[in-house]
């Protein structure tokens, strides 16, 4: 029997993580990597309400979640390829020509 | 009391996946963390009887969305990260501060022990279950999914293109 | 009920011509113009006689509702008219004397400029008195009020590339204003305190109050403020001032305006009121004492000035004087029977004044004329006329009013000898300074030489020289003739009482007349004898002038040497004008420069603009920094604000 909070916080070091993966790196596909740490922390949220709170609609929308965020996935990394090609790098402190 | 150490155990590694990313400096280790990250998380989805989420979680992410990683970063060949000179103050601040707010979050929700406990395997996942569901209360947002993935599949497929392929006329970038 | 007499033609017959001349005017010839104005002005004083003709068969007091104005809640103002005896008095002389006037304007405005414009203005005017006369409520009175105000604005500043015409033009509205604002306020306490204006419904609430004896009562205050009110229009202490400047306008309109008609508003507005002002006698002393000290005044002004239009400017201000005193002493009859007879030789003192003007070729000194009644033999016998009238001679119009005041200030229940005797002494003063003018003007030698006719004189009208002094033109000749005969003829009305019996029926107050019955009683005898002494006082004005300024040329001179500080001060107005310079004017023009431009205008409400404008600058220079272009800086800046506001939700779960 475990206490809902410890999966509560398991879930919130998971997000911490992510968030501060996507501050700190410096480079894209790993900053990419830490967005889908913080969904997959966001679903251990999901699953873990809908065990307590016996409701099934938690676990149905993880699937959803899933689904957006490989799909997400697939098309950011089309575009890093894409951006790779012109810039020829993956710093993302180098891709700051939206300054004039 | 299984269901406890199982957590702990199982929490841990996911931790520790998740701190090895942030401290990897090339991608691909940060990539195969990842990969244990998600491959924990499954189990912990199964100490809360979601099976099916569970074997999902795998199947998809591991499986296919991590594997997309990995091809990405071969393909482009990512080294690993310079060292650039990080700033000590910032070492020194931002290290104890996000502990200390972490702590404090922590301890907050774990001060709140009456939001009840789950059960080993107290929600009963399986496929079946799943599946009404989808198709009953959820069919419209499993239909705009799917449409989703799909305009995903187009876009993914034109950008990625090389230029000196034109896409065919009718498909503007 | 009686039928409607459509009392409303009265006044929008002159604003027909008005708008008529104002709008196409310009391209009317001068024919054309004349005749609409005469037309229209003439047309109004026709209606005036059929409705006195019809007076004896109407229910008086006669109301004739016009239009809804003004509903809001209790309180409604509506366009309504109002005829009594009163009125109709008022209604013959505005429109008759009018009609006069413009007739002769015809003649006396043929060579200048403007012509049409002129006769808009003064159809214009006349429609707002007509307004004013014809009121049914003081607020309907107070538009007349105003647009009399706006017309004499006009006409003053005729000339308006003169300076000193356009300066006169302003004085004039703006004292006006000061005394409106008084006006003002007691329409206000009208309506705090019996929720309407209409004149019936103010009268019989006003009477059911007593009679306040001590102290600023509520009538009492409304008696002051609407003198104030009075004094402004009226040209009495302190607010004469605007009147001698008001000669910067043709003559025309010294006649109508300041002499006949709009100046004598005041004195109609205070005996319409004069249910308030018999229940208020503190307020009735005040208006005697105004009346009384400004005759006095303004008849020692006009002793010592050069100019023909300003002597009687003064005059003007002296005889309002009279006939606020009669008001004063609750003789309201008296009060308007001088106003009657005043406007018939002030009008005609105007007009011939004009006719001499205009006969020597714009010189308005009277040290440049003299001899002049070879030359102008007609304007000569009616100002004559007018001369002997205003001095009051029996048996002309002048004397019937001015002495029935004087008998009222000596014998009512509200006079006081006093009051007579300063009377009496200004009725020397007056006859002494229009016989002044009469003999510097039409005997003796001719003064003016030949070369001041070709010339352009310091204030023209007609800068024409004609060589000798020339009589005037049949249409101005005409008017003379009959404002003539009526100051000849139009003390007689009187007779026997029976103009003041005409009016009794508006003026009734019982309380009053058993009073006055009693002490008329006995008192003929005395009567007599303040009759006898006016004439004598009369009489000796004629000699003082006659020795002055015929026998013996050099003693004003002499006289003026020996009185020396206090004859440079009359000559000077008493520096009025310049106490109040450096009293209102100076200071108030320096407060709305320093505080109110520079401090108000530009410190706080420019800078509020301009300073909202800058501060808006400033900001988004700060904001600026945000947009960095560099993806990692956005993407702090995204996990800030996502932390913001989890942690708000947090703190709203909490609480």
């Amino acid at each position: 029997m475990v206490p809902v909070s410890y999966y509560l916080v398991l879930s919130g070091i998971l997000f911490a993580c992510g968030v501060v993966g996507f501050l700190i790196k410096r480079n894209i596909i790993t900053i990419f990597m830490s967005i889908e740490l913080m969904l997959n922390g966001v679903n251990l949220s999901f699953v873990a309400f809908a065990a307590h709170l016996q409701k099934f609609s938690g676990q149905v929308f993880v699937f959803f979640v899933m689904v957006v965020a490989a799909a997400e996935a697939a098309v950011g990394l089309a575009i890093i390829i894409a951006v790779f090609r012109t810039r020829e790098t993956l710093n993302v402190d180098q891709v700051n020509l939206l300054k004039l | 009391m299984l269901h406890l150490v199982l957590f702990l155990v199982f929490g841990a590694i996911c931790v520790a996946g998740a701190i090895n990313l942030l401290a990897q400096s090339h991608p691909i280790s940060s990539a195969l963390s990842l990969v244990v990250v998600m491959a924990s998380l499954a189990v912990e989805y199964l100490l809360l009887g979601a099976e099916f989420v569970a074997a999902v979680q795998v199947i998809v992410y591991a499986g296919a969305v991590m594997v997309l990683f990995v091809f990405v970063i071969m393909l482009l060949n990512a080294g690993a990260e310079e060292r650039t000179k990080g700033s000590h103050v910032a070492l020194a601040l931002g290290v104890p501060g996000v502990l200390a707010g972490g702590l404090l979050v922590a301890w907050t929700l774990l001060k709140r022990s009456d939001t009840g406990t789950v059960a080993l395997g107290s929600l009963h996942g399986d496929p079946k279950t799943i599946a009404s569901f989808l198709f009953h209360e959820f069919l419209l947002p499993f239909e705009i999914t799917s449409i989703l993935v799909l305009i995903a599949i187009m876009g993914a497929v034109v950008l990625a293109s090389r230029p000196d392929l034109k896409p065919p006329a009718g498909k503007e970038s | 009920m009686t039928s409607s007499l459509h009392l409303w033609l009265i006044p929008i017959l002159p604003l027909i011509g008005a708008a008529v001349n104002g709008f196409f005017g310009k391209r009317f010839s001068r024919r054309t113009v004349a005749a609409v104005a005469l037309t229209f002005c003439g047309a109004a004083f026709v209606k005036a006689l059929v409705v006195a003709a019809q007076f004896s068969s109407l229910e008086l007091p006669h109301t004739e509702f016009l239009a809804h104005w003004i509903r809001s809640g209790d309180f409604l103002v509506n366009f309504e008219f109002y005829l009594d005896q009163l009125t109709l008095v008022m209604l013959l002389v505005v429109t008759g004397v009018g009609f006069l006037i413009h007739i002769y304007s015809v003649g006396y405005m043929w060579e200048e400029g403007g012509f049409y414009r002129f006769f808009s203005y003064l159809n214009l005017f006349m429609f707002f008195m007509l307004t004013l006369v014809l009121a049914g409520n003081y607020l309907q009175m107070f538009i007349g009020w105003e647009g009399v105000g706006l017309a004499s604005y006009l006409l003053i500043g005729f000339y308006f590339t003169r300076d000193s015409a356009a300066n006169a033009g302003k004085k004039a509205f703006i004292v006006n204003r000061i005394g409106d604002f008084g006006f003002l306020i007691a329409l206000f306490l009208m309506i705090k305190h019996w929720g309407s204006l209409n004149f019936g419904e103010v009268f019989v609430a006003a009477a059911k109050l007593p009679v306040e004896t001590a102290g600023f009562g509520l009538l009492t205050s409304i008696g002051l403020l609407l003198m104030v009110g009075a004094a402004g229009k009226s040209a009495q202490i302190p607010l004469y001032v605007w009147l001698p400047d008001a000669m910067e306008g043709p003559t025309p309109v010294s006649a109508l305006i300041h002499a006949a008609t709009m100046v004598t508003a005041g004195v109609y507005m205070v005996a319409r009121s004069h249910v308030i002002f018999d229940l208020a006698p503190n307020a009735l002393t005040v208006v005697a004492i105004v009346g009384t000290l400004t005759a006095l005044f303004a008849a020692t002004i006009g002793i010592a000035q050069t100019d023909i239009k300003k002597v009687l400017a003064y005059s003007t201000v002296s005889q309002l004087g009279y006939m606020f005193l009669g008001c004063g002493v609750a003789a309201y009859s008296a009060g308007i029977f001088h106003l009657m007879t005043h406007a018939f030789f002030k009008g005609l003192l105007f007009l011939a004044a004009g006719s001499v003007i205009h006969a020597i070729g714009g010189e308005q000194d009277m040290r440049k004329m003299g001899g002049l009644r070879q030359y102008i033999p007609w304007t000569f016998l009616t100002m004559t006329i007018a001369t002997f009238a205003i001095a009051g001679f029996w048996p002309l119009a002048g004397f019937f009013s001015k002495d029935e005041i004087l008998w009222q200030a000596f014998s009512s229940k509200h006079g006081s000898w006093v009051f007579w005797l300063i009377g009496v002494v200004t009725a020397f003063i007056t006859s002494f300074y229009m016989f002044r003018l009469w003999f510097m003007t039409f005997f003796g030698d001719y003064r003016g030489s030949e070369a001041d006719n070709h010339g352009h004189s310091a204030h023209d009208e007609h800068g024409h020289g004609h060589g000798t002094p020339h009589e005037s033109p049949m249409v101005m000749l005409a008017p003379l003739a009959i404002l003539a005969g009526l100051s000849f003829v139009g003390g007689w009305v009187n007779i026997g009482g029976r103009f003041e019996h005409f009016l009794a029926p508006v003026f009734h107050n019982p309380a009053m007349e058993a009073a006055s019955e009693a002490t008329e009683a006995g008192n003929h005898g005395t009567e007599h004898l303040l009759m006898a002494i006016s004439l004598a006082a009369a009489a000796l004005g004629l000699y003082f002038a006659y020795l002055l300024y015929l026998k013996r040329r050099d003693l004003p001179q002499k006289i003026a040497d020996a009185l020396g500080g206090f004859y440079q001060a009359v000559v000077h107005k008493y520096y009025v004008d310049e106490i109040y310079a450096t009293l209102f004017v100076k200071p108030l023009v320096d407060g709305s420069t320093r505080i109110l431009w520079h401090g108000v205008d530009q410190g706080v409400i420019d800078a509020a603009v301009n300073d909202t404008a800058d501060g808006a600058r400033h900001v988004s220079d700060a904001a600026r920094h945000m947009q960095s272009g560099n993806l990692r800086s956005y993407a702090g800046w995204v996990a800030a604000g996502g932390a913001l506001i989890i942690a708000y939700m947090i703190w709203m779960g909490i609480r």
